[in-house]
C-alpha cells in the first residue's frame, strides 16, 4: 500500500474512533454540518446554479416580484436577487473565515506573550484586552469605517481586532496552565529559545480550545459583517453580500419586500448552520466549556 | 472584599482612559485633518486654519490629549459643528431612549425566557423540553437587526400593528410605549433564547441541590419546589448573565434604533457619522464606552458578591 492511501485510512482511523464522529451522530450538529456544506457547495458552484450574471443592470425590470424567469425577483437596479444571493455566500463565508484567522494570529503572538511573561507584565496586557473589549464593537467598526472608507481588507483588520481579546485571554489561560509542565522545564533546561519554546511546545497544547471558541465565533462575525453591510459601511458595492441586499430590501420594503425575506433567510441559514455545528463541537469534543446545557 | 473592588474600579478606570486615548487618537489621525473634512473641499486655507486653532489642532499632540480629558473630566464633550449645540446635551436627549430601548428587552426576554427554560428543565427530555431546545437556538441564530427588518416588515407594513418608525411623541408616555414594543421585542429576540438556555441550565444544576431533597421528601408538590424553592437559586446565574450581556446589547440597540429611526444615542451617532460631525460621534463613543464599562463593573461585583471564587480570580 502507498504512503498515500495508508495516511488517507489513518485519517478514516481517526475520524471513526475520536470524538468528531460524535459531532455528527449529534442530530442537530449533523444538521448544523449540512447548512454549511451545502451553503459551502453553493458558493463553489455559483456560476453553475446561478441563471443570471449577479452584476446585470436590467433598470426595466426593475423591483419586479419573483417569477420563473428571476426566482426572487429583482432589486432597484433590476438585478437578479437569486443569483446576486447565490454570489453573496462567497463574501458571506470568506469575510469571516479570513477575519477569524486574523483575530486567532493575533491572539496567539499577545496571548503566548501575556502568558509566558511575568505575571506583571501579563497583567499589562489583560488590561490591554480589556481595553479593546471594552469599546463598543459595532460603534467602533462604524466609525473608523466611515473614517476610512469600506473596504474589505479594512473590515477584516478592525472585525479581527475586535474580536481577537477573547481568544488572546484564553490562550493566556492556557499558556499558563502548561508553562510549568515537565516538558516545558525540559526544554528550557536543554537551552532551548524563548521563540522555540512558545511555538514549538506550549502552542500546540494551548491551541485546541482556540478553534471550538473561533467555530462559535463564526455566525457572530458573520452577523456583525452583514450588519455593517446593512448600515452601507460594510462590504461595499457592487460586491453582492447578503446585508447590502438586505439593506436594499429595507428601502423598498413597502413596494417589494422580497429581497428582505429571502436575504434573510439566507443570513438566517448561515448562522443557524454555524451556531448549531459550534454548539455540537463544544459540547463533544470540549465539556469544559459547556455552560448551558 | 474591599482589595477586590478597589481593584476592579482602578482596572475599569484604566480601561476608559485607556480607551478615550485611542479614541482620540483614531480620530484624529485617520488620513483626512478633522478640519479639512469638516469643512468641506471648498474651504479657503484661512478659514482651515481658523477652525485649526480653534480646535487646538495646531498645539503638540500630547497637549491635544490633556486638554480632550480635561474638557472631558469637567463633563464637557465640545460642541456640535453644525448647529453649536453642546455635544453633551445632545447626547443626554438621546440617551434615556436607548437605555429604555435596552431595559425593555431585557425585560421581555426575562419575562418570556426564564418560565419557558424553567418549565423545560422541570419536563427534561419531554418533547416541550427538545421544541424549546430547538427554539431557543434558532432564536438566538437569528440577528438582532434582521429580526427588526422582518419585525416591520410583518406587524407594522403587512398587519399594520404597530407604528413603523420614531419614538412617539414627546411627553406621552403611552405613546412611547407604543413605539417601544416593536424594537425592544426585535432585540429581545435573540436573548429570549438565551436566557431560556440559562435558565434551564442553572434548574438542572439547581435541582441536585439537598434542600429540593429535603422539599419533596416533604411531599411538596413538584410546582411548589420548583417555583417555591428552586427558581429563587436558579436565578443567581440568569441575573449575572443578563448584567454581563447589558453591555453587548447596547450595542445591538444601535443598528435596531437605526432600523426604527428612533431618536437615541444609535441613531444620533449614525447620522453624525454620516454629515461628519466629528464631535458628536467622538462624545457618543465616549459615552459608550463609559455605560459599558460601568454595567460591566456592576455585573462583575454583584457576581463576585453571589459567587465568592470569583474574587480570588
Amino acid at each position: 500500500m502507498d504512503k498515500k492511501s495508508n495516511s488517507f485510512n489513518k485519517l478514516i482511523f481517526y475520524i471513526k474512533n475520536s470524538r468528531i464522529k460524535r459531532v455528527f451522530t449529534d442530530p442537530l450538529g449533523l444538521l448544523g454540518f449540512l447548512l454549511i456544506f451545502s451553503l459551502l457547495l453553493i458558493a463553489i458552484f455559483a456560476p453553475y446554479i446561478t441563471t443570471y450574471s449577479p452584476s446585470d443592470i436590467d433598470i426595466a425590470n426593475r423591483l419586479t416580484p419573483p417569477s420563473s424567469n428571476h426566482y426572487f425577483g429583482t432589486d432597484n437596479l433590476g438585478r437578479d436577487v437569486f443569483s446576486r444571493l447565490i454570489f453573496g455566500s462567497r463574501i458571506a463565508l470568506t469575510v469571516p473565515l479570513l477575519t477569524i484567522s486574523f483575530g486567532i494570529i493575533l491572539a496567539i503572538v499577545f496571548g503566548l506573550i501575556a502568558g509566558y511573561s511575568s505575571e506583571r507584565i501579563g497583567n499589562i496586557f489583560l488590561i490591554i484586552f480589556d481595553i479593546i473589549k471594552s469599546f463598543p464593537a459595532l460603534l467602533f467598526a462604524m466609525t473608523i469605517i466611515a473614517l476610512t472608507g469600506s473596504n474589505l481588507f479594512i473590515l477584516i483588520i478592525i472585525i479581527g481586532i475586535t474580536r481577537f481579546p477573547a481568544y488572546a485571554r484564553l490562550i493566556r489561560a492556557q499558556t499558563l496552565r502548561v508553562k510549568n509542565k515537565e516538558y516545558v522545564i525540559a526544554a528550557r533546561a536543554i537551552g532551548a529559545s524563548v521563540l522555540k519554546i512558545m511555538f514549538k511546545h506550549i502552542l500546540p497544547n494551548v491551541i485546541g480550545p482556540i478553534f471550538i471558541q473561533a467555530a462559535m465565533d463564526i455566525p457572530v462575525v458573520i452577523t456583525f459583517v452583514a450588519a455593517l453591510s446593512f448600515l452601507g459601511l460594510g462590504v461595499p458595492p457592487p460586491t453582492p453580500s447578503w446585508g447590502t441586499m438586505i439593506k436594499t430590501g429595507y428601502s423598498f420594503i413597502r413596494i417589494s419586500p422580497w429581497m428582505v425575506i429571502f436575504g434573510g433567510i439566507a443570513l438566517i441559514w448561515a448562522t443557524l448552520g454555524f451556531t448549531l455545528f459550534g454548539e455540537a463541537l463544544r459540547d463533544n469534543l470540549d465539556p469544559r466549556l459547556n455552560r448551558t446545557r | 472584599m474591599i482589595k477586590y473592588i478597589l481593584r476592579r474600579l482602578l482596572v475599569t478606570l484604566i480601561t476608559v482612559l485607556g480607551a478615550i486615548i485611542i479614541l482620540f487618537i483614531i480620530i484624529q489621525f485617520l488620513p483626512g485633518d478633522p478640519a479639512t473634512v469638516m469643512l468641506g473641499p471648498r474651504a479657503t486655507p484661512k478659514i482651515i486654519e481658523e477652525v485649526r486653532a480653534k480646535m487646538w489642532l495646531d498645539r503638540p499632540v500630547y497637549i491635544q490629549i490633556f486638554k480632550f480629558l480635561y474638557n472631558i473630566a469637567r463633563g464637557d464633550l465640545g460642541t456640535d459643528i453644525l448647529n453649536y449645540m453642546p455635544v453633551r446635551r445632545l447626547i443626554f436627549n438621546a440617551l434615556p431612549h436607548t437605555i429604555a430601548l435596552a431595559v425593555s428587552s431585557i425585560l421581555i426576554a426575562s419575562i418570556i425566557g426564564i418560565p419557558l427554560g424553567t418549565y423545560a428543565a422541570a419536563y427534561k427530555n419531554s418533547l416541550i423540553d427538545k421544541i424549546t431546545g430547538l427554539l431557543s437556538i434558532s432564536m438566538i441564530a437569528i440577528p438582532s437587526f434582521l429580526a427588526g427588518v422582518l419585525f416591520l416588515l410583518l406587524f407594522s407594513i403587512y398587519f399594520d400593528w404597530f407604528p413603523a418608525m420614531g419614538g412617539g411623541k414627546e411627553g406621552d408616555i403611552l405613546s412611547q410605549l407604543w413605539h417601544l414594543i416593536l424594537p425592544a421585542a426585535s432585540l429581545a429576540l435573540g436573548w429570549i433564547g438565551y436566557i431560556a438556555r440559562i435558565m434551564r441550565a442553572s434548574v438542572l444544576e439547581e435541582i441536585t441541590e439537598d434542600y429540593v431533597r429535603t422539599a419533596r421528601s416533604k411531599g411538596l408538590r413538584e410546582y411548589t419546589v420548583i417555583f417555591k424553592h428552586v427558581l429563587r437559586g436558579a436565578l443567581i446565574p440568569v441575573i449575572a448573565v443578563i448584567g454581563v450581556g447589558f453591555g453587548n446589547l447596547l450595542g445591538g440597540a444601535v443598528i435596531t434604533e437605526i432600523i426604527f429611526h428612533r431618536p437615541g444615542l444609535g441613531t444620533l451617532i449614525y447620522n453624525s457619522i454620516q454629515s461628519r460631525n466629528y464631535p458628536i460621534v467622538q462624545g457618543g463613543l465616549i459615552i459608550a464606552v463609559l455605560l459599558y464599562s460601568l454595567v460591566n463593573l456592576m455585573a462583575d461585583l454583584s457576581y463576585s458578591l453571589i459567587d465568592p471564587r470569583v474574587r480570588n480570580d
